[in-house]
């Protein structure tokens, strides 16, 4: 290394600094301590004794963990492809040049910045099964066959896809982000298929799609690695909704023990860390795997962004 | 992509109104039922419309509730005997029947009309004394819209419960004080942190330095329940669980999303302006601060926007390290307010929500332009 080359390193170094601090401390250590509490009998009282994979093992025939995970992979299932599908329509939508489109955008958009407590909040009072607006709206179109709209968060058949719901009045982010990529398709494709004698569905399947198709699969990984993720609205509405017992029960019925909800009361309430961080762990892992997907899926556009 | 046709644009239209009828529903709910009476929350049909009722009572005309309709016809009576003797009631034509002499009949009442009672504003604590009710026929109730705005102050004082005297005080404005705090540090952190590591990573050339950004994109994929367990030992360690140190510190030390933000908005900038401050002697630290800042304004605007959404919004984080009341912030009092009152208050529940959701709504309104192209240029290259 030459001294002009030290000098570089060292200001590259020097200006980096902090980072370096902010990733060995609250990422790089976390992530290795945690490997390592996996493997050990550890609640935060006590330091930690070395048990080797006996929390995996416990983990494999823990009816709890699986159920949780099939909850997660369930909510996740749904709410993304229906997320990106509806925000993939609105961004279509607003993409035809509408008057008013930043008026539509401003509407869509608003929803996703509200805080994820007061959201909570506002959708437990709109799934509330006697006088909440879902069921007041669904009453119009049910009653003329007799019947009535379900009891939502109280209800072990109707609680994840109440949870799905709420989540597609949050995808105005994605709307953003699909519409920018629709206006970044060339006007010359369209115009060119339409001389081929392309219809308009035509013109969206061959020409909009395959342009933003990265930018969708790329997004629809990042929100399915959130979602696997989805702790606050269950937390909170599962509660709310089905009063006494414990937020992180996943009443009713457990239907709302989602991966992250069973994890924080493991780890926080039973003070049972490292059998949480063996749960941890494997969501690293899946997450990993859905990321690895991903890129692959998003090849171009991945390497395009670096 | 313009629709070509009369019918294409009038269905694009149309499905544009739905949507957007769907996507503000809730916010009008939410409004709606933060400015009515608690009894019109708790009624059926459900209405938009809060509103005030008013009927002629002992010879005043006052507010009053509507409590129920009556479904047969039947008179308001003085009741002559038992225990109840002397007191006002509402019988049936058939008990009427069944106890001649029992009632004196003050008027006849026909199926239909409705039980109206006297309405109390009282505060949630103080206890209303025995209201004068009637039961009326509905053209004899007057009614008009209107807005409950005193729903607010109560519910902000309901916020702060049973802590809001006494050695830990905690009241709304304790848990905006705390909001604001943790978000206002953790915006100065991120924005001067970020940029100076942003800079390191796209203004100067060294050696591992590619290698070291691939390291920080890959830590953007680590899920936050892997770092929690150890996270908490840290800040025990430190003695930080229960302030709110552990909510706005790790901002001060860079986080990957932002910096690759940054990165991407500092390499657009002409290598030229770096080159000829260094031939002038201009240190690099100088050339950071005089040159890349004062021409980065937007990306660090978005960062700031997208810091402070962020802190204002966090729950887990704040649920995990925040133990005492007073130290809350406003997400998480909202929550303990509600898991305490259960889901009977709707009406201060939503206009507590409404006062959470208010600052980011405004922030947005006024930021629109940097947020949308923040949103856009970090999902489509991010």
């Amino acid at each position: 290394m030459t001294r002009h080359e030290r000098k570089q390193l060292r200001s590259g170094l020097g200006f980096t600094s902090l980072w370096i601090v902010g990733l060995g401390a609250f990422t790089a250590y976390p992530v290795l301590a945690s490997l390592y509490y996996s493997f050990c009998d550890y609640s935060i009282l006590k330091s930690p004794v070395w048990c080797g994979a006996e929390n995996y093992n416990q983990l494999i025939h823990d009816g709890l963990f699986w159920k949780s995970l099939a909850n997660t992979l369930f909510y996740a299932g749904l709410s993304v492809p229906l997320g990106t599908i509806v925000a993939l329509g609105l961004a279509v939508l607003l993409n035809c040049d509408m008057r008013g489109k930043s008026l539509y955008r401003l509407l869509f958009f608003m929803p996703s910045i509200v805080p994820i407590v007061a959201s909570s909040m506002l959708w437990l009072w709109i799934f509330n099964g006697q006088y909440g607006l879902m069921n007041g709206f669904l009453d119009l179109l049910l009653r003329p066959f007799g019947l009535h709209g379900p009891a939502w968060l109280a209800d072990p058949e109707w609680s994840k896809p109440a949870l799905v719901i709420m989540s597609l009045w949050g995808t105005g982010n994605a709307v953003v982000i699909y519409l920018a990529g629709l206006q970044g398709v060339p006007m010359e494709l369209y115009e060119a298929a339409e001389i081929d004698g392309a219809s308009g569905w035509q013109r969206f399947v061959h020409v909009a799609l395959p342009s933003i198709a990265p930018v969708v699969a790329f997004n629809a990984i990042m929100a399915l690695i959130s979602a696997m993720q989805i702790f606050a609205q269950a937390y909170i509405m599962s509660e709310g909704a089905n009063g006494n017992g414990n937020a992180s029960d996943g009443n009713p019925a457990r239907s709302t023990l989602f991966y992250t909800i069973y994890l924080f009361s493991t780890a926080f309430q039973d003070l049972r860390m490292g059998y949480a961080s063996a749960m941890a762990y494997i969501l690293f892992v899946i997450t990993a795997a859905l990321t690895w997907i991903g890129t692959r899926l998003s090849r171009g556009h991945y390497e395009d962004a670096v | 992509m313009k629709p070509r046709t009369r019918t294409g644009k009038a269905v694009a239209t149309a499905l544009l109104l739905l949507f957007s009828a769907a996507f503000v529903a809730p916010f009008v709910w939410l409004v709606s039922t933060s400015l009515k009476p608690i009894e019109q929350t708790l009624s059926l049909p459900i209405s938009f419309i809060p509103k005030a009722y008013y009927a002629v009572l002992d010879g005043r005309r006052m507010e009053v509730t509507l409590d129920f309709q009556v479904t047969q016809p039947g008179a308001v009576v003085r009741i002559l005997a038992g225990d109840d003797a002397g007191k006002l009631g509402y019988v049936s034509r058939k008990e009427l029947a069944a106890r001649p002499g029992g009632f004196q009949v003050i008027h006849d009442v026909d199926a239909g009309s409705w039980h109206v009672s006297q309405r109390f504003d009282h505060g949630p604590s103080e206890r209303a004394p025995d209201p004068l009710w009637d039961v009326l026929p509905r053209r004899q109730i007057g009614s008009q819209v209107r807005f409950r705005w005193r729903n607010y102050p109560r519910a902000l004082a309901a916020l702060g419960g049973d802590s809001s005297s006494g050695p830990n005080r905690a009241t709304f404005w304790t848990f905006l004080g705390n909001s604001l705090t943790v978000a206002i540090l953790g915006v100065i952190g991120t924005v001067i942190s970020n940029a100076i590591v942003a800079y390191g990573f796209s203004r100067l050339k060294w050696k591992g330095r590619d290698a070291f950004f691939a390291l920080t994109l890959a830590t953007m994929m680590v899920p936050f329940p892997v770092l929690m367990v150890p996270l908490y030992g840290i800040f025990k360690a430190f003695h930080m669980i229960g302030t709110l140190m552990p909510l706005w510190l790790p901002t001060w030390f860079g986080s990957a999303f932002n910096i690759f933000l940054m990165r991407q908005f500092f390499r657009t900038i002409p290598e030229e302006l770096s080159e000829a401050a260094r031939i002038d002697g201009c240190s690099e630290w100088r050339i950071f601060w005089r040159i890349i800042v004062p021409l980065s304004t937007p990306v660090l605007v978005v960062a700031a926007l997208f810091h402070f959404i962020f802190a204002w919004n966090d729950f887990l984080a704040p649920l995990l390290y925040l133990t005492r009341k007073d130290t809350y912030t406003l997400a998480i009092a909202l929550q303990s307010y509600q898991s305490q009152n259960g889901g009977v208050q709707w009406h201060y529940l939503m206009a507590a929500s409404a006062v959470t959701i208010l600052p980011v709504i405004v922030l947005f309104l006024f930021a629109q332009k940097s947020f949308i192209r923040g949103i856009a240029t970090t999902g489509s290259k991010g």
